[in-house]
């Protein structure tokens, strides 16, 4: 089965439709996708984020751990376009300066982003949130005008295949359960063809089981797509990470493997305290 | 009664006696240039004999019988001017001693001339007053004389003024020089006229031929117009004042019900209605029970319109408000059918005519702040009534318990009532309070304007202004918005009229929202998301 | 594996509707004659059994059949329909912003009544001499001793350029202050408030008679328009048909945006617009799509209800008037094309009705229809229908 469909599937329905294709713009030329670089929020003089830096590599996994507060949401609201940095520099590869888009075309340029609460689209069925989310030119005359065809059906059931929601194609999204949700969330980001996937919290409210699944998923994106995931739950994070950035107080406290992590003493004071 | 009448004519005949009997003949007898000359002399003579003859003139109690006799009538008794003495009967050729328009205004400046030696202040005050317009050079003696003699600031220069105002005309130039200097203390836009008149220039040829005067009247003009346009800036601020505290007051309510509590009460303008209806209803109790105390039914009325206003605004907030908590769209909908249904009522119970709420006696009037700005007392009134509802609003919210639960429970709800808070009780208060507050405006609004069924309609769009633009749950931000939309508001009316005043402000709050969405005084980060 | 969906399954598996979400199951087209399946087969029929009573009956009742017979329709009968079928409009527009979009509008009333005012100017000008005065100018600009036409009248002697501003005046200002209001992330009850104002505002500056507008009376007294007489009867049924097709025409046209992916796009953007924002689309530019298109569908309504009603002033603009458009549609039942023009129609009928009959009550019925449709009915009559129908079946 081949769940996920291949990039290279993608570019001819783009270019069918006429995508400004921010996409193929993305330089990583240099290894790096996202590079955050000093970037201090404040809020009413709450420093959510404290001159943080940080550099993802291309394919990468990257997991995000952090106390409350740590400004893990914050760092993400800032890659996204929904939070205007006080200074610094966010870049997304070596030319997208993410402080200049909107949300809309930071998502377009190929970051994708779950929320920590699942946010779908309740009203419509799985098969139209994920036709909704799906790549394709997304202004206003072509989605007008926008007909399905064939090929995008075919990913749309693929997607659906790999979240396991077939049997749901035309319930109402309203209708799943909470881990279903989460995961409708995660094949609409699929169907999105981004490049760097943010997942906040993606296993919250998930059984074992799903959970595990989750893991195994996330592993094989993993190399095809960049992923940063922020996560409480340290057993789902030992299962998944390659490398661990901790956040503490707006600001990276730690980075390596996790064993080096669990080592660290910084870490271990602030997460044990004293 | 015949007694003192007789009194009174003996009196009258003693001081007639005094007058000079050929002015006495010319202002009866002869034509109305002597009339005018005799009038003056009168008047120049300062001599308080002359008022009642002057008076009486002026009354048409006067008349003559041929040449010979100038009688005084009045009803059926009469006496003879020229000698003192009661005539009876009454002669059959008697004729009125006819005065036209002329005359009558030359009595007029006589009377209140003479009446500037009178000793008691106000009636001074009162013909200084008079003087101001209409007083010509005959006059200038009599004004010597009595700023020689006057002892009050207030009455001095308002003579002094008049004087100058006379002196314009003078041959002298240093008369008009020094006159002009006068006139440059003045606060009174006729002085503006008449320094303006001096400045008049026709074609090449001048009002006034020397240029030394024209130079200095151009001073005093600036002078006067500075101080008469910062005696309009004063009227200004103050009537923008007004209004604001009047918008404030609208506004103090909603503040709670949609600022804290989030509910858009569409209904809150009819609520302030009902307040002013309460006033008007507890008016008409005191008139018809208690119409010694009538001056008092103010004090009545205030805690009636809150609680009337408060107990509706409880009623709704348990019949419909409750089960809309959390949708916004449907409450505006929900409450904007209340409006309806409440200004119906209004219209079925006490008709659809606007109705009178009278002022309490001590309210009419007003201080006069400079000269030419008076400051009613209904609208001092109601700057400090606003100022201490929202005193009160304040302390209710930041000293009691009340205040604390409905904070802790517009701040959060699941949070609040985990701790024992009575969630529900507290919304159907903190709505109470806040229609109640609405309640007051009502009561306030009926002594400065129209009662009537669309009362609330004209304010609400307003007051959703206010908050908004202050910052929805800002009570500090209602405030300044309040205050600041108020003046404003009045700065434009002066300049572009009151109908583009009030669009200039609405498209001003539109386009301000868009630049700061969140009001004057935002909050900022997770606080803001909702 | 490859997967197949046909959107026939699809609508069978999708019998119940989801509360509150759209009335007829989105159609996915996959090719074909897309415009055939706007609507289902029944759908197709009841529409064109409207238009034949619309198109036919109604002229023919009204025209041929003499007056004094039972099948007689009245003119007075003809005139409130065909007012009737404006406000359906109307809400019909109202439904596109609210009901699809959740964007409360409480400013509706200005769209109607610009649209009005823009074929207004026409029929004002093609009064000629015949007014009070007989002056080239309209009556209220002799009062106001106006010795010319001010320059926004200009050319408005012609249908033509009134027919354009009727579309770019409230378009354009739908346009402009969408722009702004949207770009800024107004929404919710602010956006409510704020048309409010907006409303406000051109109410009173179309009370002012210098505005060159006739202040507190409008337009009125019409004689002609394109040359034919207002007042006869065959321009009426020209008019009223005309009204007709707009309304069904306007129908179609609402149908085809809300099962097009862009009318998913702005349900979704009523259901989470931060995943619609997160998923690349721009909500700025599908809200500023759909507002002006309202905004233009309801100055259309305003200039066919113009001449059949014989009068436009400034109290079309009340807050009161936009504010009542809302509840036709929440009567009818938001989120369905249909039910806004049967609220709009049991609204208005009932409100002739009674302000003949009993008009102290009127407005205590209108404010119990706001209270009890918010509380008890909020899918409106249609959801009633709907849901007495899957009862049945």
């Amino acid at each position: 089965m081949n769940a996920i469909v291949s990039r290279e599937g993608w570019d001819d329905a783009g270019a069918a439709s006429g995508v400004r294709v921010l996409t193929s713009g993305v330089d990583t030329s240099h290894k790096g996708i996202l590079y955050l670089d000093a970037i201090s929020v404040s809020f009413d003089g709450f420093k959510a984020l404290n001159a943080l830096s940080l550099l993802i590599d291309d394919g990468e996994l990257r997991c995000v751990i952090g106390p409350n507060g740590a400004g893990k949401t914050t760092m993400m609201d800032v890659i996204t376009g929904k939070t205007r940095p006080d200074t610094g520099t966010a870049f997304f590869g070596q030319t997208i300066d993410l402080t200049r888009f909107t949300e809309a075309e930071i998502a377009t340029a190929g970051i994708g982003r779950k929320f920590q609460k699942p946010t779908v689209f309740e009203q419509h069925t799985v098969f139209e949130n994920l036709e909704l989310a799906q790549k394709c030119d997304k202004r206003v005359w072509p989605t007008l005008g926008a007909r399905l065809d064939s090929g995008a059906r075919d990913r749309i059931g693929a997607t659906m295949e790999t979240i396991k929601l077939v049997p749901e194609a035309s319930r109402p999204a309203g209708l799943l359960s909470h881990g279903q949700k989460q995961w409708l969330e995660i094949g609409m980001l699929l169907m999105q063809e981004p490049q760097l996937l943010l997942l906040d919290e993606p296993v919250a409210g998930m059984t074992d089981d799903e959970s595990m699944r989750s893991a195994e998923l996330f592993l094989s994106l993993a190399g095809k797509y960049t992923l940063i995931v922020v996560e409480h739950d340290m057993e789902f994070v030992k299962r998944i990470a390659q490398k661990v950035t901790v956040l503490h107080e707006g600001s990276v406290l730690a980075e390596g493997t996790m064993d080096q992590i669990q080592q660290n003493e910084q870490v271990i004071e602030v997460f044990l305290g004293r | 009664m015949r007694c003192l009448a007789a009194l009174a004519l003996s009196a009258m005949a003693w001081s007639a006696c005094a007058l000079a009997p050929e002015t006495l003949h010319d202002l009866a007898l002869g034509d109305n240039d002597a009339k005018a000359k005799a009038i003056s002399v009168a008047a120049a003579s300062g001599d308080t004999a002359y008022l009642p003859l002057l008076q009486a003139v002026l009354d048409g109690e006067v008349q003559t019988v041929g040449d010979a006799q100038i009688l005084l009538v009045k009803g059926d008794t009469a006496t003879d001017l020229l000698t003192g003495k009661a005539v009876t009967p009454l002669p059959e050729n008697r004729d009125d001693v006819v005065i036209n328009n002329r005359i009558r205004k030359e009595l007029r400046t006589a009377i209140a001339a003479l009446k500037l030696t009178a000793p008691e202040r106000a009636i001074r005050l009162a013909a200084a007053r008079e003087l101001q317009t209409g007083a010509d050079e005959e006059l200038l003696p009599a004004i010597g004389t009595a700023l020689a003699k006057e002892t009050d600031d207030e009455i001095k220069s308002l003579l002094l003024l008049t004087q100058a105002s006379i002196q314009l005309t003078s041959k002298d130039k240093n008369t008009r020089l020094a006159a002009i200097r006068t006139l440059a203390e003045s606060n009174n836009s006729t002085t503006k006229t008449l320094l303006l008149g001096v400045l008049e220039q026709n074609g090449d040829t001048f009002a006034e031929p020397d240029a030394d005067v024209r130079a200095e009247a151009e001073k005093s003009l600036h002078a006067v117009q500075g101080r008469l346009s910062a005696g309009e800036m004063v009227g200004r601020v103050f009537s923008g004042i007004s209004l604001g505290s009047i918008l404030l007051l609208a506004a103090l309510g909603l503040a709670i019900t949609y600022g804290l509590m989030g509910v858009i009460n569409m209904a809150h303008g009819e609520l302030i209605m009902i307040g002013a209806y309460t006033t008007y209803v507890v008016q008409n109790l005191f008139r018809s029970h208690f119409p010694a105390l009538f001056d008092a039914y103010l004090i009545a009325a205030v805690p009636a319109a809150f609680v009337a206003a408060g107990l509706v605004g409880m009623a709704l907030e348990r019949s419909v408000i409750r089960f809309l908590y959390g949708r916004p769209l449907e409450t505006l909908l929900a409450t904007w059918g209340i409006s309806l249904i409440l200004m119906q009522s209004v219209r079925t119970i006490f008709g659809a005519q606007n109705v009178q709420v009278e002022n309490p006696s001590w309210m009419s009037g007003g201080i006069e702040a400079i000269s030419g700005v008076v400051l009613p007392w209904s609208r001092i009134a109601i700057i400090g009534f606003a100022a201490l509802v929202l005193a009160m609003m304040w302390l209710l919210l930041t000293r009691t318990r009340l205040g604390l639960f409905v904070r802790a429970v517009t701040q959060n709800r699941t949070m609040a009532s985990c701790t024992g808070v009575p969630t529900r009780r507290v919304d159907t208060w903190a709505f109470g309070l806040g229609s109640g507050i609405a309640g007051l405006a009502g009561c306030a609004l009926s002594q400065i304007g129209n009662v009537g069924p669309d009362l609330g309609q004209s304010y609400i769009v307003d007051s959703f202004m206010v908050v908004v633009l202050g910052g929805v749950g800002q009570l500090a931000g209602t405030v300044y918005a309040a205050m600041g939309l108020g003046i404003v508001n009045k700065f434009l009316e002066a300049w572009s009229g009151a109908v583009l005043a009030k669009i200039a402000v609405l498209v001003f709050i539109i386009v301000f929202i868009q630049k700061r969405p969140q009001g004057l005084f935002a909050l900022k980060g997770r606080m803001a998301e909702t | 594996m490859r997967f197949f969906l046909h959107a026939d399954g699809r609508r069978e598996g999708l019998g119940v509707s989801v509360p509150g979400g759209t009335a007829f199951v989105p159609v996915i087209a996959a090719g074909g004659p897309r415009f055939a399946r706007l609507l289902p087969a029944k759908g197709w029929l009841f529409y064109v059994a409207a238009a034949l009573v619309l198109f036919v009956a109604f002229p023919v009742l009204n025209l041929a059949v003499p007056p004094g017979n039972v099948l007689h329709l009245s003119d007075y009968t003809v005139t409130l329909i065909g007012k009737i079928m404006c406000y359906a409009i109307v809400a019909l527009a109202m439904d596109l912003i609210w009901g699809y979009t959740g964007i409360l509008s409480l400013g509706h009333g200005v769209f109607f009544a610009l649209g009005g005012y823009a074929m207004g100017m026409y029929l004002m000008r093609s009064i000629g001499h015949e007014g009070v005065y007989q002056s080239d100018l309209p009556d209220f600009m002799v009062f106001l001793d106006w010795k010319a036409y001010p320059w926004y009248w200009s050319f408005t002697d012609h249908f033509w350029f009134a027919a354009l501003l009727v579309v770019l005046v409230p378009g354009l200002l739908a346009f402009v202050f969408g722009y702004f209001a949207f770009r800024s992330r107004i929404k919710g009850v602010y956006f409510s408030i704020i048309t409010q104002a907006m409303t406000y505002a051109f109410m009173l500056l179309f009370f002012r008679n210098d505005t060159g507008f006739g202040g507190n009376n409008g337009f009125t007294d019409f004689k002609r328009i394109l040359g034919f007489s207002v007042t006869a009867p065959q321009t009426r049924m020209a008019l009223f048909v005309l009204t007709g097709a707009a309304l069904l025409g306007f129908l179609l046209l609402g149908r085809w945006i809300v099962t097009s992916k862009l009318g998913r796009v702005l349900t979704a953007i009523r259901d989470a617009e931060t995943r619609v924002m997160f998923s690349g689309y721009n909500p700025l530019y599908f809200k500023l799509f759909i507002w002006t298109l309202s905004a233009v569908i309801c100055g259309i309504a305003g200039a066919l209800y113009v001449p059949q009603v014989g009068i436009i002033n400034p109290s079309e603009m009340s807050p009161a008037n936009s504010i009542e458009i809302a509840i036709w549609t929440a009567v009818g039942g938001r989120g369905t094309l249909f039910g806004p023009v049967l609220g709009a129609a049991l609204v208005n009928l009932g409100k002739s009705w009674f302000t003949q009959v009993l008009p102290e009550y009127w407005l205590f019925l209108l404010g119990l229809l706001f209270i009890l449709v918010t509380l008890f009915l909020p899918r409106g009559v249609a959801g009633l229908l709907r849901a007495a129908r899957r009862r049945t079946l």
